[in-house]
C-alpha cells in the first residue's frame, strides 16, 4: 500500500472505461495498434484458470502469465470512448465505457487549462425541438405535393436594397438597370460552414469540397463552402470550381498572401468572402491551430512555421463596427471588383443586434451577410471553459436580429445566416425549417459534415479530441497513418447523401404549410409546446 | 372560397347587375355579407367627379362627429345620398343606424397644392376619420375619394340589396366600373373592415384566397406607408402591394406581378431582363404572395386587372360583350349577366398571366 498514494491516478477517474474480455480476445493487437491516443497497452497478467482438456471432466488448476490488453491509468494517454478499439476488434473483446465516478476533469488542470474540440457538454439545450411546424395548410389553401411541385428553395447572399434604392431607369415601358447594384448571389439554404485546411485533414475538406462540387455539378443544388481562415490549394483556387467557395478570412489572416497572389489568375469569381468575427464556440476568442497538426502541408499554404497558430481574438486595428465596415468590407469588396459579396460572421451576442441594427444602417450598403454562430456550434480546438461556460444561443438571437429589422422596415437587407448546433440531432432540415421561419435566410453547418464523415464526438464527452492530432478517424489530424483511415469518396458520397435527404425533408416541411418559397420570417408556421419560449420568439403556444 | 367578381361597361350599371354576377355563385359561406366598390360614378354623384366622396356606415353620434371633424378642416359638403332604408321585417342585415355618401368640396387652400398633396390630404382625412370612429365605436369610414362609392354590410347579400333599395335600378346610383363580393371573412373576427373590396387612394382591390405569407406581408407593409393598416383581412396585403408598386415605387404594371409570384430562379436566368427581375425579387421577397388565390382591381385611371397564384389554384374567368367585360371566380355568373355573350372569347388566365381591361374595353393580357 505504501507504493499507492491517494493523489495516483487510478483508471477509476478517468470518464472512460476499458471493458475487455480476455477470454475473448484472440492478442490480434488490432485494438493497441489503432488506439491512436495510446489509451491501451499489452501487459502481462498472472492469471489463474481450470481447464479440463479430456473427454470426461478433470479440471486442472493452472496459474500462468498470459498477455492482456490494459488501460492506462494516465491523464496525458487516456481513452476517449473514440470506440476504435470496439470497431477493429474481430471477437468483441473490449469497449469503452462511460465512467459515471469520473474525476477526470477536476484533475487534469495539471497542464493548464484542458483544450479540446467538438462542442459544448453542458448548454446542449435544444429550443428548436420544443417548436414544431404547427400551421398546416388545409381546405382553402390546400397543401402542395412535396414531390410534384416545384419548389425554389434558393436565398440570398449579399447586400440587398430596399426597393426605392434599386438603380432602375425606365425606357421604353420597361426597366432596366441604370447602373450596378451590390452583388447578391442566389445559393442553397444550407452553407457547409468554415472549417479549416489545417484543422480539418486534407482528406477530410476534400471529402466536404468534393460533395459540395458533386451537389452543384450533379444534383443542381447550389451549396457553398466556406474554406476556413487558412487559405485553399492553389490549384482550386485557379480552378472553375472557385466559385462554390466562400473565402473566409479571420484574424489571423492565414491562407490570404496565397489567395492574393492567385487573385489574378483567378478564372471566375468566389462565391463570396466571409469575414470571421467571432466563433460561437468560444466567442471573444481567436482561432487556434496546436502546433501537433501543423503539419508541411498547412506551413505551406498559410506560410507559416510549425507553431501553434493562434489567431488573436480581434482583427487587429479594427475598434469599430464603422470601422469594419471601411476598412475590411471595402478593401475586401475592392479586391474582387465588387463582384463578390462580402459577409461577416460574429459570435451570437447579447449585443449581437446593436452589430447588426450598424450594419443595417451602414451608408455604403456593402454587407452582404450576418451569419450568427451560436453556442451549440463546433470548433477544433478550444479551451474547455469557453465551450462549456461562454457564448449565446443562437435560435432567439437570430429572431431578434430578425425583429430589429422588421421593426425598421430592413428585413432580407442583409441576409441572415444562423449555425451552431444545426442538425445536433440528426435533423438538419428541420433545424433549417425552424430557423428560416423565425427569420433567416439561411442555415450554416460544420459538425454535422466531419460526422458524416465519420467524427464519433458528441456532447457527452465522447471523443472531443479534435485538437490533439490525433483523430481516429483521420478527420481532424495531419498524420498520414491516421488520415489514411479516411475514404474520401465513400465520405463525400455520406455528405451528399445527407443533403439530398435535407433537400427532400425541407419540401417535406414547405408542402404543408402551401409555400414554394422559403418561409423566410413565417413565424405563423411555427408553435412551441414550451410557453416562455414561445412568448420569447414570439409565436403561439400551445399545448 | 369567396367568390368574387367585377363588371367593366361603357354605359353605367347598376349595383343590381353585379348582385345578378355574383348570386348564381352562391356557395357555402357566400351570402354572409355583401361588400362593392364603384368607381367612375353616374346619378346623384354625376356632377361631383372631382369632389371627394366620403363612403360611411355610423351611428348617429358618429356623423356628428364626422360633420365636427370635416366642418373644423373646412371641408365643404355638397351633394349627399343618405339611404332611406327599406325596414320590411324579416330581412337578414346587421345594418348600422346611418349610411352616409356624401361629397365635399375641397377647403379653399387645397387649390395651391399639387395633386400628390391632394391625394396624401385625402388619405391621412380618411385615417383620421377612421381613428376617431374606431376609437369611439361609432362607425367605419371606407373610401374617401373623388367618384368612388363603396358599400358594406354583414348579412345575407340579396335582403341587402333589398335594404338599400339597390333592386330598383332607380337611377341615383350607377357606375361604369363596379368590384364586388357576397360575404363576409370567415376566418377572423367579423368586422366590417375585413370584407373585400378594399380601398386606397383610388386603388380597389378584392381577392379569393389565402395568403399564406401574410404574416410576412404585413410585417413588411407595416413600415412601408401610413396607409398599410388595419390588416383584419389578409387579403388587404394585395391591395397594399399593388398601391405600393404603382403609387409608391411608380414602376409599370408590368412588375406587379413579379413582386406577387416571382418567376422561379430557374426561369429568371433564361430571361434578358434577368437582373431587373432577380433585383426585385430580392429587394420585395416580403411582399411575395404564396397560397392560392386570384386577384381582381382597380386603378385610379378606370383600368381593370385580374391575375391568379403561381400554380392556377383559384379560379377566375372573363367574359365580354360590346358594352361590357365582367370578371367572375366562376362562369355561371357570367352566364347570367351576359347570357349572349359569345363564350369563346371567354378568358380564363393561367398562373403568369396578367389582364388588364381600358376604359374602351380593350382587353390586354400578357405573360409576366
Amino acid at each position: 500500500m505504501e507504493a499507492v498514494k491517494t493523489q495516483d491516478v487510478s483508471v477509476n477517474d478517468l470518464s472512460w472505461k476499458i471493458e475487455y474480455h480476455a477470454e475473448r480476445c484472440t492478442m490480434c493487437g488490432s485494438c493497441v495498434a489503432t488506439c491512436s491516443f495510446k489509451a491501451i497497452e499489452v501487459k502481462t497478467q498472472a492469471q489463474s484458470i481450470v481447464v479440463s482438456t479430456d473427454s470426461q471432466p478433470n479440471p486442472e488448476h493452472r496459474r500462468i502469465a498470459r498477455p492482456i490488453i490494459s488501460q492506462k491509468a494516465s491523464l496525458t494517454d487516456y481513452c476517449r470512448g473514440c470506440g476504435m478499439c470496439e470497431k477493429v476488434c474481430p471477437n468483441n473483446a473490449i469497449r469503452p465505457v462511460r465512467n459515471v465516478d469520473t474525476r477526470q476533469v477536476l484533475l487534469s488542470k495539471d497542464s493548464g487549462p484542458i483544450k479540446r474540440g467538438g462542442r459544448t457538454n453542458l448548454n446542449a439545450q435544444r429550443t428548436l425541438d420544443s417548436i414544431v411546424v404547427g400551421r398546416i395548410s388545409q381546405m382553402t389553401d390546400p397543401s402542395l405535393d412535396s414531390a410534384r411541385h416545384t419548389f425554389d428553395i434558393r436565398s440570398p447572399l449579399g447586400r440587398v436594397l430596399s426597393p426605392k434604392e434599386l438603380p432602375f431607369k425606365l425606357e421604353n415601358g420597361k426597366m432596366i438597370m441604370a447602373h450596378k447594384a451590390p452583388p447578391v448571389n442566389w445559393i442553397y439554404p444550407l452553407i457547409f460552414s468554415d472549417m479549416s485546411i489545417g484543422a480539418l485533414s486534407t482528406r477530410a475538406w476534400e471529402a466536404v469540397a468534393l460533395a459540395c462540387a458533386y451537389l452543384n455539378e450533379k444534383c443542381g443544388l447550389p451549396v457553398r463552402m466556406s474554406s476556413g481562415e487558412g487559405g485553399m490549394p492553389v490549384k482550386l483556387m485557379e480552378s472553375d470550381y472557385l466559385k462554390y467557395f466562400i473565402l473566409q478570412i479571420a484574424s489571423g489572416h492565414f491562407g490570404w498572401n496565397r489567395i492574393i497572389k492567385a487573385i489574378p489568375h483567378m478564372v471566375t469569381d468566389p462565391a463570396g468572402v466571409l469575414i470571421k468575427i467571432g466563433q460561437g464556440a468560444k466567442p471573444g476568442d481567436g482561432g487556434l491551430l496546436p502546433a501537433a497538426k501543423v503539419a508541411e502541408h498547412v506551413q505551406a499554404i498559410r506560410g507559416v512555421p510549425k507553431a501553434t497558430l493562434s489567431s488573436p481574438p480581434n482583427h487587429q486595428g479594427l475598434y469599430s463596427i464603422e470601422e469594419s465596415v471601411q476598412k475590411m468590407h471595402l478593401s475586401l469588396n475592392a479586391a474582387f471588383g465588387f463582384r463578390v459579396p462580402v459577409a461577416i460572421k460574429c459570435a451570437a451576442s447579447a449585443t449581437s443586434v446593436s452589430v447588426y441594427n450598424n450594419l443595417l444602417r451602414d451608408p455604403y450598403k456593402i454587407c452582404g451577410g450576418f451569419f450568427l454562430d451560436g453556442i451549440q456550434g463546433g470548433t477544433g480546438a478550444a479551451n474547455e471553459v469557453s465551450l462549456d461556460h461562454t457564448g449565446h444561443p443562437v435560435v432567439s438571437k437570430l429572431r431578434d436580429c430578425y425583429n430589429a429589422a422588421v421593426k425598421q422596415g430592413l428585413q432580407g437587407q442583409i441576409p441572415l445566416y444562423g449555425g451552431g448546433g444545426i442538425g445536433l440531432t440528426g435533423n438538419a432540415a428541420a433545424d433549417a425549417f425552424k430557423m428560416i421561419c423565425l427569420g433567416a435566410n439561411g442555415v450554416f453547418v460544420g459538425k454535422v459534415l466531419i460526422q458524416l464523415l465519420g467524427c464519433v464526438g458528441n456532447e457527452h464527452g465522447r471523443c472531443n479530441s479534435c485538437n490533439t492530432g490525433k483523430c481516429p478517424m483521420g478527420i481532424c489530424t495531419q498524420d498520414p497513418r491516421l488520415v489514411k483511415r479516411l475514404d474520401v469518396d465513400k465520405g463525400a458520397q455520406k455528405i451528399v447523401d445527407y443533403v439530398l435527404a435535407f433537400d427532400a425533408e425541407l419540401r417535406k416541411l414547405m408542402a404543408p404549410i402551401g409555400n414554394s418559397s422559403l418561409p423566410v420570417g413565417r413565424s405563423d408556421a411555427l408553435v412551441s409546446t414550451d410557453k416562455a419560449i414561445a412568448d420569447k420568439l414570439g409565436i403561439q403556444y400551445v399545448c | 372560397m369567396c367568390r368574387i367578381g367585377s363588371i367593366k361597361s361603357k354605359v353605367p350599371v347598376h349595383p343590381s347587375k353585379a348582385l345578378h354576377l355574383m348570386l348564381p355563385q352562391q356557395e357555402g359561406h357566400d351570402n354572409s355579407g355583401f361588400a362593392m366598390v364603384m368607381q367612375d360614378l353616374y346619378g346623384t354623384f354625376a356632377n361631383y367627379k372631382e369632389k371627394p366622396l366620403l363612403s360611411m356606415a355610423c351611428t348617429q353620434k358618429g356623423n356628428q362627429m364626422v360633420e365636427e371633424y370635416m366642418d373644423a378642416h373646412n371641408f365643404v359638403q355638397l351633394a349627399e345620398w343618405i339611404p332611406i332604408p327599406d325596414k320590411r321585417p324579416g330581412l337578414d342585415i346587421q345594418a348600422m343606424p346611418y349610411y352616409v355618401f356624401r361629397n365635399y368640396d375641397f377647403p379653399e387652400h387645397y387649390n395651391e397644392l399639387s395633386e400628390e398633396e391632394k391625394q396624401n390630404l385625402l388619405l391621412d382625412t380618411r385615417l383620421a376619420l377612421r381613428k376617431l370612429l374606431e376609437e369611439a365605436g361609432e362607425g367605419f369610414v371606407y373610401s374617401f375619394w373623388p367618384d368612388v362609392l363603396t358599400l358594406k354590410e354583414i348579412g345575407d347579400p340579396r335582403d341587402i340589396a333589398t335594404y338599400f333599395h339597390l333592386w330598383d335600378d332607380h337611377g341615383g346610383l350607377m357606375a361604369k366600373n363596379i368590384v364586388v363580393q357576397c360575404r363576409q371573412n370567415t376566418n377572423y373576427d367579423i368586422v366590417r373592415y375585413a370584407a373585400h373590396p378594399f380601398f386606397l387612394q383610388g386603388y380597389t382591390l378584392c381577392a379569393n384566397g389565402e395568403n399564406t405569407f401574410y404574416t410576412k406581408n404585413k410585417e413588411f407593409q407595416k413600415s412601408l406607408h401610413r396607409g398599410y393598416i388595419g390588416f383584419e383581412s389578409d387579403s388587404q396585403c394585395f391591395l397594399y402591394t399593388l398601391h405600393y408598386v404603382l403609387h409608391e415605387l411608380k414602376w409599370p404594371i408590368n412588375y406587379f406581378k413579379h413582386v406577387i409570384t416571382p418567376l422561379p430562379f430557374e426561369e429568371i436566368e433564361e430571361r434578358e431582363d434577368k437582373e431587373v427581375l432577380k433585383a426585385i425579387r430580392q429587394s420585395l421577397a416580403h411582399l411575395e404572395i404564396n397560397g392560392p388565390n386570384t386577384i381582381i382591381a382597380t386603378l385610379p385611371d378606370n383600368r381593370m386587372i385580374t391575375c391568379c397564384d403561381s400554380k392556377k389554384l383559384r379560379p377566375v374567368v372573363l367574359g365580354q360583350d360590346e358594352n361590357m367585360v365582367a370578371i367572375s371566380s366562376e362562369v355561371c355568373g357570367l352566364n347570367e349577366i351576359m347570357p349572349g355573350r359569345d363564350r369563346e372569347k371567354d378568358i380564363y388566365p393561367n398562373e403568369r398571366e396578367v389582364i388588364v381591361i381600358d376604359d374602351e374595353l380593350e382587353v390586354q393580357r400578357w405573360k409576366q
